[in-house]
């Protein structure tokens, strides 16, 4: 008996062997499970890192398009929007104002800014993890984008916090030193952009709702980290720098509405980068604030040229990009969140209150926001963040979940009140740190080299008297 | 020899030099100018503000002819700008107490 036994257990054993060694690729000589499921698990890992490497690679495609689509928005975007709206002989100032912080904030993004505002740290300021882009390679920061290098977030981050400075030139237009003004961006980038970049977006922040902040502001693109701060910083470099000579007397008309048409237009297709690439990836995520994004530019232009048309009896062109940029502003904060209808209602709230802010309130107060950096973009972004706590939607992007992971209601409309209170708490915030830190740094700049620009040179035009140069030499010679 | 100044309308530019061209006028100097009599501006909005215009642009011609060819120049130019209404403009008849030409060095009505 137990010596057919044995033969019965020798011809399995050696079955398994044979198993074993026809299996591909398995060469153990212990009794492991089928080799076959053992092949099957490593095709499908390897399926599944190629679906990853496929997505990682459409979305960080789409993200570097993006990044370069908002710098786009800096240079000549806004150098041009801005350029034409000032007089003739400032005109290559005021470009050279928006290109030098495409130099100088770059310089400061890598050496400490990106981490001041994107390491971990505490609740209102990041710490020095990631100073001279220590750590930021190819590998993703799962807190921040899961399918994308840190590279790539780091350098889309860049483009946002050369734009913020940047805006805040227009209130300054026309008067301000150009050194004074270099000094001025960077502390302001490390005292004011940084710590507010942390606070909404960074891991840790204060106002961060995607990373379990104290108060949740929804802020998709920036309307409280971008718009908010440098509008309401304009508003007071505006007051502290007194207006230009001769204003409101003398007529100081744009000297080429054609320049700002093309900036204008620029900076709506930039946008684009600016609001749908701030999903972080190419989803259909991306696609809703993309689409939210073109149906707010839209009301708000019809929104500001109608309010126009019916004060003045016509429709302006520059009225009409006014517009368009001032329903870009506000629907900011908003694009990721907000259905394509809401969008509108944004819109055209943003294109009316905007173009009251730039014509009545600015003449009441006289104060000399010379391309109305407060009246778009402060009042536009505060404007775009109340509402954005009024239409976001979770059927557009699920933000907020309870314990048990339910899906909650994120705005007014939706039926959670309470947001209201968190997008307060973001705007207040943008409010005050823009005020004290504009403030504080004007002050010490104002001390250390003066800011403004003596009578003469203001006459004589800065692109003169700062520059050497002339931005149209069309009296040349044959 | 005499000069006539005629400040035109601008749209009116092409109309007198093709007139002047055909008594006979060889010499002519254009300039863009601006400037108002009796005719009002206009008012341009630019982000709320207001801003009056008053300076109009304008053309004007300075031709040097003899005595004998002022009458006619000046009738062509009328009959070329005028349109009846205000912003026509004006011509100004002066003396010339000489002209050279700079080629040459020709003197007085040969020179024009």
């Amino acid at each position: 008996m137990s010596g057919v036994f044995l033969v019965a257990v020798r011809v399995c054993l050696i079955m398994l062997c044979l198993m074993a060694v026809g299996a591909q690729g398995q060469t153990s000589m212990q009794a492991s499970p089928s080799a076959q499921t053992i092949d099957s698990s490593a095709k499908i890992a390897a399926l599944e890192q190629a679906v990853a490497d496929a997505k990682s690679s459409g979305d960080n495609g789409w993200m570097l398009v993006c990044s370069a689509l908002v710098l786009m928005m800096t240079g000549p975007g806004l150098a041009l929007f801005y350029g034409g709206l000032v007089r003739k002989k400032n005109v290559l100032s005021t470009m050279m104002q928006s290109f030098a912080m495409m130099a100088i904030v770059t310089l400061l993004w890598g050496l400490v800014a990106f981490s001041l505002a994107f390491a971990p740290g505490n609740s209102f300021i990041g710490g020095l993890h990631n100073v001279f882009l220590r750590g930021v390679g190819a590998h993703p920061d799962p807190d921040y984008a899961a399918t994308i290098p840190l590279q790539t977030f780091m350098i889309y981050q860049l483009m946002f916090a050369i734009i913020t400075p940047a805006l805040i030139t227009g209130a300054f237009a026309e008067r301000m030193k150009f050194s004074a003004m270099a000094v001025f961006m960077v502390l302001w980038s490390l005292l004011v952009y940084a710590p507010m970049a942390h606070m909404v977006w960074g891991k840790g922040g204060l106002l961060n709702a995607a990373l379990g902040g104290r108060f949740p502001c929804l802020d998709f693109a920036g309307g409280t980290v971008v718009h908010i701060t440098s509008g309401v910083s304009a508003l007071v470099c505006a007051l502290y720098l007194k207006p230009r000579l001769g204003y409101p007397k003398w007529p100081m008309p744009p000297h080429s509405v054609v320049l700002s048409f093309i900036g204008a237009c620029l900076l709506w297709v930039g946008w684009f980068g600016f609001n749908a690439g701030s999903a972080l990836s190419a989803g259909s995520l991306a696609t809703s604030a993309f689409v939210a994004t073109h149906f707010g530019a839209a009301a708000a232009t019809l929104g500001w040229a109608g309010a126009e048309w019916l004060r003045n009896g016509k429709p302006s062109a520059l009225g009409a990009i006014s517009g368009a940029v001032a329903g870009l502003v506000a629907i900011t904060p908003a694009a990721g969140f907000v259905s394509p209808m809401s969008a509108i209602v944004i819109g055209l709230a943003a294109g009316i209150f905007c173009y009251f802010m730039v014509t009545k309130v600015k003449n009441a107060f006289r104060y000399d926001d010379s391309l109305d950096a407060f009246g778009v973009h402060g009042a536009g972004g505060t404007l775009g963040a109340l509402l954005t706590g009024v239409f976001a939607s979770s059927a557009v992007n699920p933000m907020f979940k309870d314990a048990r992971g339910n899906v909650m209601p994120s705005g007014l409309i939706e039926g959670n009140a309470h947001q209201l209170v968190n997008q307060l708490a973001g705007i207040v915030i943008a409010w005050v740190l823009a005020i004290v830190g504009t403030l504080v740094i004007l002050k010490i700049v104002d001390a250390l080299i003066g800011l403004r620009v003596p009578e003469d040179h203001e006459i004589q035009g800065l692109d003169l008297s700062l520059h050497g140069e002339e931005g149209y030499y069309w009296e040349s010679p044959a | 020899m005499t000069k006539i100044e005629a400040i035109i309308q601008v749209s009116k530019l092409d109309a007198v030099k093709d007139a002047l061209q055909e008594i006979g006028v060889e010499g002519i100097t254009v300039f863009e100018a601006r400037g108002h009599g009796r005719q009002k501006g206009h008012t341009e909005f630019y982000r709320g503000r207001e801003y009056t215009v008053d300076l109009i642009p304008k053309s004007k011609l300075e031709i040097v002819v003899a005595d004998d060819m002022v009458e006619k120049v000046e009738q062509a130019i009328i009959a070329a700008a005028r349109t009846g209404k205000i912003g026509d403009g004006k011509i100004f008849r002066s003396r010339i107490d000489e002209a050279i030409r700079i080629r040459n060095g020709d003197r007085g009505d040969s020179a024009l």
